[in-house]
């Protein structure tokens, strides 16, 4: 039987017919690669995934970690998949043979991660979080910081944290309040209260290396004033062995909707339950230059938004296998047509309703992940490509792309949750079946990482207007280059209803800000991020339609079925978002507090 | 101490496998190939071996040219080189033929021991241990569930239906495993990589000295003659419980014969 967690053939055909990476190896920090590496890395991925990730993902969901005498108890499980995991070397896959890498392209070890995110997001956390963690040291912590914990991080002996939010700043980490006192001996002191930390605690690795924004005294208001800091769970003596410990303690525990594999954590900094050096503070060690943290975060934060992305569009994806296996299989009533009650009842497949939902459920997996795809081959190309200017190309793009690359998955890969579970009828909403978990973990997706309410503003106030718009003409550029090359194929209209929604988006943007109230262009900018969105995977759609060629199996069948239910039912709602930004419409805007 | 593993290339038993219609074959064009699965227990085996007294782990398959993919593998496990014998004239050959392509081919090479899985999923025939040892003159020791070398003596442990068995042979010696002996490692990035510059001889009929006319469908000592597809499952019994499930669970085990 083929697999319900992803599909082989899907990855294959998005990799090699359509992404062509294996013209990567002709780069010279992809020259050791060829099709065997990329094919054994993804089987490897899959089989691990598989065996080890998959079989405890429901009992992980049903066994939160719990908080027991100030320490975390989790399933063991767990920690046994993640010791295979790093065995395999997967946790530097991506990274430079200095570090212990494989130099595997960005766009191979998205697709092989997309396994395990898909297996179990919640253990899968673990890594994706130390990996993220490890390349925002390599690009911008002193030599020593990279010696001392990316070499660690990525022998998966430490794992790594991410921890921005606070309890009373989520969305606006201009105002933490986390502070950090410089020291005599050029270290810091930290204090304060960071919330929603995943993977903050957890006995799974000897040593956790926070990453943490805090506000160094007297420094300017505002993100303009928020500086980064390596904070261990453990000071790291000369020798890179484990010492004192550090006063960072866990707190509590958050009791999660879904995600319940990975620790959700309140982390109190330097209340004094540790003395370090003799005294209370956490000690930290500033990552870059004082007041530039959040930049740096930033940095890093377009490859985890991919990430988030990918996570969505995976967990959306093994829900759609899971529903299409179950509509095989079911019968359930009879043709609208032919309602004779004694002839056999027939499979769901066979009824239209279904195959709408399993269509709609297809559409957004297969073009999220070919969303995700395409943006990590970005990263390869703003690293590897051969000129600066196809570098900074790739650069421009995916930086207009980030905010949708994040959203859209996260947006629809819950949806296509739910489709799964509706496929499933009433056993769909029963815990007998994994859909309504799949569903759960996927719910998410939408708040972290930025919501998709702040990626909105982002993509609308932000990444279509820098630069004279330049991101904007860059992406309308590279879709028209795509509709122009569908011309004479059987595309054509489809590349037709491309060219038609993205005309559209270039004007109504133009429209928004002729305006020139901010206030009422941004008002909206949730509709212009779906308009934006359903643009974008109309386009991917377009191209993943081409790249079937000639071939008529089944599979290459079904890419261009998906691609027409995506223009037939899904293009069209993209008029119905620009209708309304074009008018300016003002309801949201002007309904006061008192009438909501 | 050098280990030689015949690894086979087989069609994924976890999928629909088929016959080719034209010859009644194994068809291997279109099916998933991957290692049969038994075969990893007797790589791992080896891997042990060599990493408790060094030595060299050599693989040799015999097989169509997609069969590299099960090579790679083996090598990407740990496997230092491999032995590729690829040549159109086996295509169809039985066990007793292709008993005598390996041991051509392992008369090309030296070794202490050689290991291989009890027995293929496509074939089924478990039989090559004891051809391989006879062509060879060498002690055979099958189905080994626990192994140990100590000087030139190989030590297995065997369990059948029968009883416990605890068997021991001098070097050199075939010996085939059971998938109770090890848990497979997976391979590693690093392997990965390094498989890419392991060296993979192929080698022909021609270069092993072996007769084509030996080979082959049209010489072949078994033949499939005819095929019928699997019937379908049966319904099933239900039992109702009312009161006397357990017994009537019982009494159907009984009479499966299976308590
Ligand atoms: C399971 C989980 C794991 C997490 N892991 C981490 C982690 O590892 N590290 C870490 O640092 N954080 C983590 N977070 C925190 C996460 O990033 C925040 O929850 C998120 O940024 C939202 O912040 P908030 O929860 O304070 O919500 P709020 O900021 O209070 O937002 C509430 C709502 O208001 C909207 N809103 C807020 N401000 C604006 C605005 N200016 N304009 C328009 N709308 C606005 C938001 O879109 C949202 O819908 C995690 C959260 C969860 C739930
Ligand atoms: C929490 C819960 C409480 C419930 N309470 C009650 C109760 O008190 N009493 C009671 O009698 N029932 C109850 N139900 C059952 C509920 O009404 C059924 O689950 C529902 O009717 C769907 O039937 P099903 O689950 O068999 O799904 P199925 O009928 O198998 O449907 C699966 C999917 O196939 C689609 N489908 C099926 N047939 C067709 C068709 N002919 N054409 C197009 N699409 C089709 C469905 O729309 C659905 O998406 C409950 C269910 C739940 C989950």
């Amino acid at each position: 039987m083929s697999s319900l967690i992803l599909s082989r053939r899907d990855l294959e055909f998005l990799l090699h017919e359509w992404l062509e990476v294996e013209t990567l190896t002709k780069r010279p920090r992809f020259a050791e690669h060829s099709r065997e590496t990329f094919d054994a890395v993804m089987e490897l991925a899959e089989q691990i995934a598989t065996e080890h990730f998959a079989p405890h993902n429901r009992k992980a969901d049903e066994n939160e970690p719990r908080f027991v005498d100030g320490r975390v108890q989790m399933i063991p499980e767990v920690a046994q998949a993640l010791a295979v995991f790093v065995e395999s070397g997967i946790m530097a896959g991506t990274f430079d043979e200095e570090y212990g890498g494989m130099q595997l392209p960005q766009t191979v070890g998205q697709a092989a991660f997309a396994w395990f995110k898909a297996a179990n997001v919640g253990t899968s956390s673990y890594p994706f979080l130390t990996m993220g963690n490890a390349r925002l040291l390599l690009a911008h912590g002193s030599q020593e910081q990279k010696d001392t914990y990316v070499r660690p991080m990525l022998e998966g002996r430490w794992f790594g944290t991410m921890a921005l939010s606070e309890p009373q700043a989520g969305s606006s980490l201009a105002d933490i309040t986390t502070r950090a006192e410089p020291q005599e001996d050029g270290t810091y002191r930290l204090v304060g209260n960071k919330m929603w930390i995943s993977a903050g605690d957890h006995e799974l690795t000897e040593n956790i290396v926070h990453l943490v924004l805090a506000k160094i005294p007297g420094g300017p208001p505002g993100v303009k004033g928020i500086s980064l800091f390596v904070v261990p769970k453990f000071l790291v003596t000369a020798d890179g062995s484990i010492g004192e410990r550090n006063d960072v303690v866990l707190a509590g525990l958050n009791h999660k909707m879904g995600y319940r594999g990975t620790t959700n954590t309140l982390l109190n900094f330097g209340e004094g339950v540790h003395t370090p050096g003799g005294r209370a503070g956490a000690v930290g060690y500033l990552v870059g230059e004082p007041h530039r943290g959040l930049s740096y975060m930033f940095h890093m934060m377009n490859e985890a938004r991919i990430g988030v992305g990918m996570g969505a569009t995976v967990l959306g994806y093994t829900g759609y296998l899971h529903a299409l296996d179950y509509a095989r299989t079911r019968t359930q009533g009879r043709p609208a047509t032919g309602r004779d009650p004694s002839s056999p009842m027939v499979r769901l497949v066979d009824h239209p309703d279904v195959r709408r939902m399993l269509l709609a459920a297809k559409s957004y997996a297969q073009g999220g992940l070919a969303l995700g795809l395409y943006c990590a081959r970005l990263v390869d190309e703003e690293r590897t490509a051969e000129s600066q200017e196809e570098r900074d190309r790739a650069h421009l793009l995916l930086d207009t792309l980030t905010p949708i690359a994040k959203a859209w998955p996260s947006q629809w890969g819950p949806v296509a949750d739910d489709l799964a579970i509706q496929v499933h009828g009433g056993y769909g909403y029963t815990r007998d079946y994994p859909v309504e978990q799949f569903y759960r973990d996927n719910r998410l997706n939408p708040i972290h990482e930025g919501t998709n309410g702040i990626q909105a503003l982002d993509l609308l106030g932000r990444k279509v207007t820098v630069h004279g718009g330049a991101g904007l003409a860059l992406l309308a550029e590279t879709i028209r280059a795509t509709t122009a090359r569908a011309a004479g194929t059987p595309f054509a209209d489809l590349a037709a209803d491309v060219d038609a929604a993205l005309t559209r988006l270039v004007s109504v943007t133009g429209t928004l800000w002729g305006t020139g109230d901010p206030a009422l262009a941004l008002a909206n900018a949730s509709a212009y991020l779906d308009a934006a969105g359903h643009t974008v995977v109309g386009w991917l759609w377009l191209e993943q339609a081409l790249a079937t060629r000639e071939e008529t199996s089944d599979f290459h069948e079904g890419k261009r079925a998906a691609a027409r239910y995506f223009q037939r039912w899904e293009l069209p709602k993209v008029h119905t978002w620009l209708d309304l930004l074009e008018s300016l419409d003002r309801t949201v805007l002007d309904t006061p507090d008192a009438h909501l | 101490m050098n280990i030689v593993v015949l690894v086979k290339q087989v069609p994924d038993s976890g999928t629909q496998r088929s016959l080719d219609p034209s010859d009644n074959t194994v068809a291997r064009a279109a099916a998933d190939n991957v290692i049969n699965e038994i075969d990893e227990y007797a790589i791992e085996e080896a891997l042990q071996v060599k990493e408790a007294q060094g030595g060299e782990v050599t693989i040799l398959t015999v097989g169509p040219a997609s069969a590299t993919d099960a090579i790679r593998k083996a090598l990407s496990m740990g496997a230092d080189r491999a032995v590729h014998v690829q040549d159109d004239a086996i295509h169809g050959s039985c066990a007793i033929q292709t008993s005598g392509v390996l041991a051509a081919a392992l008369q090309q090479l030296e070794y202490d021991l050689v290991l291989m899985g009890a027995t293929s999923t496509d074939g089924q025939v478990a039989v090559m241990p004891a051809l391989l040892a006879e062509r060879l003159g060498i002690p055979q020791l099958s189905g080994a569930q626990k192994l140990t070398v100590e000087g030139s003596t190989v030590k297995v442990e065997r369990q059948t239906d029968g009883g416990f068995w605890a068997l021991e042979a001098p070097l050199p010696a075939i010996v085939s495993t059971w998938d109770t002996i090890n848990e497979p490692r997976y391979p590693s990035f690093k392997g990965i990589m390094a498989a890419k510059k392991k060296p993979v001889e192929t080698k022909s009929l021609a270069d092993l000295g072996v007769d084509p006319s030996s080979v082959g469908l049209a010489t072949a000592t078994s033949a499939v003659v005819d095929v019928t597809g699997r019937p379908p499952k049966g319904e099933g019994v239900k039992v109702t419980d009312e009161g006397d499930g357990a017994e009537k669970l019982v009494g159907f085990l009984a009479e499966q014969k299976l308590v």
